[in-house]
């Protein structure tokens, strides 16, 4: 028997019989706890009740109401090849949420109609589901034959049926099976009565299923999950880690950054209580050292040099679910989350929502409602790296936070190439030709002791007033023995005018190379305090897309707090009728609070 | 890729997610197989390190092997070690084994209101000094916003309910109708302040994965859990005075996988030698509560 164990789900429309199909496997695979079949056998003869295997599901989830160790939720049998687990995936819409959360765990899925009632409308729906979260192992179990003296026609009706929906949903069944759950047929041996199929029964059929195929020649794709440093125990190893999308990496491999576009070369794969290891694969989670020390950070997605390469969008055409209690609106604002990158969204346009049944579409609606699926159009703040769901499932699915819950799910059907998507790539082409020094940002911050930032100093008041800010403030810091440095636009404007710039949009050309300027300057440790007029949110992302740093501290000085389109979460806001001594006092106060101490020390 | 590997890996995903993404972390430490297993896991995830607290609770009542096994390895892996403790319950003898409750209410009291005490930085914590060995008040009273528990879906019917992160209200109850989807490994990072998140690495493994871990890593695990020659051996642990052992001979990890595979416990609770599990309510009851 191979050490594996398969997870699986049944799905299908309510009486279809899922509980007895599951039912009778349990018992065919002797899965049930000692005499569990015998005492409601008993129970239905005494009862003069017919015995159903629906039963024992029933009874096991009273025994779990009791606090007894066994549950419906996850019931454990095995054949002679392997293990397997049958998930809990509620059939009924209001459960979609625990449908999704069920489901996608699974590696296979069995779909179940009644013979008699054939095509209902949970039977498409959950097929569509299936397809929207990648599920391609199916079968159909055309169950309750005996219902329908196990005629071979009846059989056909609904294949031919359920197959021209799969079509066009792109779905390509495994195989149908004619069973019965309440007499056996076709679950565990093939069956006398329907000797028109000629197999595989349902349980070969399962040993038939494969585990997640691990594709070696993929191209090797690794989310960074987190960058580790255990100075303070001793360790001075620059850990990158993550667990592995696909393909393989080897000790010396040199990789690339995404969607910065920085590249380095694999110095160790890291292990603890294992022996040295040169080379991992899909689905491990591992630790990377680098030769050359670049800034990275959680999200970035890594690939090797020579191999296909991620694409790069900042708006994109998906498909998706919905599962929040409040519809998804167009023109709201989402947390956009794929694999361990994350940016926020705004819903640009809803293209429609599907009826998943008929698969009619219904357009010219601006939301889309708990446990509908749609297409959309969603504007990404900064780009994000991605595969095609049909090369790189994981790389190609992501799900929506609203606040503080996962609320939708979807797959990136394609892009739209915009400004941002472009500006990224030419940012990319800069950090690949890019000269890395020897000495990493980490270092430079721990002789320092401080975390390089940059402190943006912006709003509506006159210019003088975010200077004489910022001047005060990089006293105080350098005061406090912090490395420092004040840069005004102004500074990076008047060496543009002195040059032929006739042809350019001279505000954004400025604003470009001022960004670069911070690029630079943040790289080398320092604290930056910059000011300049009226940074608009696309302006602020732009300048986190330049510089690949999130450690941007934006202070808006105005008369008037409700002048600007910057989110909350980016932005301080301080009123300029304090004086000036309180402002910095409050700005102050405010780089020492929990998010921003790293400041002060490290 | 065997099934091991599998969970090996997802559990140290699943620690490294938690600790990128949530503030105040600590691990809970029962001293058992399956914590020990998770704490064990912790040190595979951060290379040798373990970069969060580990808190027990201290009932006072637990058997003296499982407290000199955890300052041991306390000391030897560096571990910053948390311990909390409902010392009015236990000075004032408010316990099952000084006869005034019962169980359910022993392990309430003892237990779970000393969990959430600890958690929330209301009562008291103590830290281990590793120069000297010894327990010192702890300075650090800010509530853990992540706890980290070994607990595992086969082990009784509430806990096959449970998500990888789940999140608890701020009265440390557990709302199963409400739990958010999971998938995608995308899990619930972000929570309302004055809630709480528990993180569960295990909840995939089953008894038999947990003790064929122990045995491919080679984990030290506490020598009750083994048949020191009296034909009797734990397989779950618990306070001295309501936790019993099994009949057994089993001497090593092997034995117990052997033990296992051969069926012998199939249609036996794992927790059946926890004797608050059989009152009324049972752990249900008190999980509800916030019970592990």
């Amino acid at each position: 028997m191979l050490n594996e164990c398969m997870n699986i789900i049944f799905v299908g429309h309510v009486d279809h019989g899922k509980s007895t199909v599951i039912g009778r496997l349990l018992a065919e695979t002797n899965a049930l706890p000692k005499g569990k079949l015998e005492k409601i056998k008993s129970f239905c003869e005494r009862n003069a009740k017919p015995f159903e295997y629906a039963f024992l599901l029933d009874a096991l989830s009273d025994e779990q109401a009791q606090g007894i160790t066994i549950d419906i939720a996850r019931c454990f049998f095995k054949t002679s090849k392997r293990k397997y687990l049958i998930l809990d995936a509620p059939g009924h819409i209001e459960f979609l949420k625990n449908f999704v959360t069920g489901a996608t765990n699974a590696e296979a899925a069995f779909l179940i109609i009644d013979a008699n009632e054939g095509i209902q409308e949970n039977t498409t729906r959950h097929a569509y589901m299936l397809s929207l979260l990648g599920i391609k192992q199916i079968v159909i179990l055309i169950n309750k034959m005996d219902l329908m003296n196990y005629a071979q026609p009846v059989f056909d009706e609904i294949k031919s049926q359920v197959d021209s929906y799969l079509k066009k949903i792109n779905v390509e069944p495994v195989g149908y099976i004619p069973v019965s759950g309440r007499q056996g047929d076709n679950i565990a041996s093939l069956s006398n009565k329907t000797p028109w199929y000629l197999g595989p029964t349902t349980l070969e059929t399962l040993d038939k299923f494969n585990m997640q195929l691990i594709d070696e020649k993929q191209p090797f794709r690794m989310h960074v999950q987190d960058v580790y440093k255990f100075t303070n125990s001793g360790d001075n190893r620059r850990i990158i880690v993550g667990q592995i999308n696909s393909g393989t990496i080897r000790v010396g491999d040199k990789v690339i950054f995404h969607p910065t576009g920085k590249l380095s070369t694999i110095k160790t794969i890291e292990v603890f209580n294992a022996p040295p290891c040169f080379s991992a694969r899909m689905n491990q989670s591992i630790g990377l050292t680098l030769h050359e020390q670049i800034y990275i950070k959680r999200g970035d997605v890594i690939s090797i040099l020579n191999q296909s390469e991620p694409m790069i969008a900042s708006i994109l055409k998906v498909s998706l679910f919905w599962l929040g209690k409040n519809p998804l609106k167009l023109g709201k604002i989402y947390w956009f989350k794929l694999g361990t990158s994350k940016t926020k969204v705004v819903v640009d346009r809803i293209n429609h929502v599907l009826n998943t049944s008929s698969l009619e579409v219904i357009k010219d609606t601006t939301e889309i409602k708990a446990n509908q699926v749609g297409e959309c159009i969603l504007k990404l703040f900064t780009p994000i790296a991605y595969d095609n769901v049909s090369v790189n499932i994981a790389m190609g699915r992501f799900v929506l936070v609203d606040r503080y819950d996962i609320t939708g799910g979807g797959i990136i059907v394609d892009h739209i190439i915009d400004d941002k998507a472009l500006l990224q790539k030419k940012l990319s082409s800069r950090n690949f030709k890019w000269l890395t020094s020897d000495i990493s940002l980490e270092e430079r911050e721990q002789l320092f002791n401080q975390k390089s930032k940059l402190i943006l100093i912006t709003g509506d008041c006159e210019a003088e007033l975010r200077k004489k800010i910022a001047l005060k403030l990089e006293r105080h810091l350098f005061s406090l023995g912090k490395f420092v440095y004040f840069i005004g636009i102004g500074n990076v404007k008047h060496a543009l005018e002195t040059s032929d710039s006739s042809n350019l949009n001279l505000a954004d050309e400025n604003l470009r190379r001022f960004r670069e300027v911070l690029n630079i300057l943040l790289d080398t440790g320092l604290i930056i305090i910059a000011t300049a007029a009226k940074i608009s949110s696309e302006d602020l992302n732009l300048i986190k897309m330049t510089t690949s740093h999130d450690n941007i501290f934006t202070v808006w000085l105005s008369s008037n707090t409700n002048k600007t389109e910057l989110s909350e979460d980016d932005i301080l806001y301080f009123n300029i009728s304090d004086s000036l001594d309180e402002l910095l006092l409050k700005i102050n106060n405010l780089l020492q609070t929990k998010q921003n101490e790293t400041l002060y020390s490290r | 890729m065997d099934q091991l590997e599998h969970l090996e890996n997802k559990s140290i995903y699943l620690l490294r997610e938690a600790y990128s993404q949530i503030k105040n972390l600590c691990m809970l430490w029962s001293i058992g197989k399956d914590s020990t297993v998770l704490l064990w896991l912790a040190r595979k995830a951060f290379f040798g390190h373990v970069p969060f607290p580990l808190v027990h609770i201290d009932t006072s009542f637990k058997i003296s092997e499982m407290i000199t096994y955890r300052d041991k390895f306390a000391l030897e892996w560096n571990l910053t070690m948390i311990i909390g403790q409902n010392k009015e319950a236990i000075h004032s003898k408010q316990t099952f084994p000084d006869g005034i409750i019962d169980r359910t209410q022993c392990c309430q009291s003892l237990k779970t209101t000393a969990l959430k005490d600890t958690l929330n930085g209301k009562k008291p914590r103590y830290k281990l000094n590793h120069n000297t060995g010894n327990y010192e008040l702890d300075s650090n009273n800010e509530p853990y916003t992540g706890v980290i528990v070994g607990i595992r879906s086969d082990e009784e019917g509430s806990r096959s309910k449970e998500r990888y992160f789940s999140p608890r209200d701020e009265h440390n109850n557990w709302n199963i109708a409400t739990q958010p989807p999971e998938f995608w490994n995308q899990y619930k990072t972000d929570f309302l302040p004055g809630s709480h998140i528990r993180i569960h690495p295990l909840l995939d493994w089953t008894e038999l994965n947990i003790w064929e871990y122990i045995q491919r890593e080679n984990i030290p695990t506490v020598s009750l859990y083994y048949d020191q020659g009296t034909g009797q051996r734990y397989r779950s642990l618990g306070c001295a005075p309501c936790t019993n052992p099994v009949c057994s001979s089993a001497k090593n990890p092997q034995e117990i996988i052997v033990e296992l595979q051969s069926g012998r416990f199939a249609n036996i609770a794992e927790r059946s030698g926890r004797a608050q599990d059989n009152e009324i309510g049972g752990l249900e009851e008190l999980r509800k509560e916030g019970y592990m």
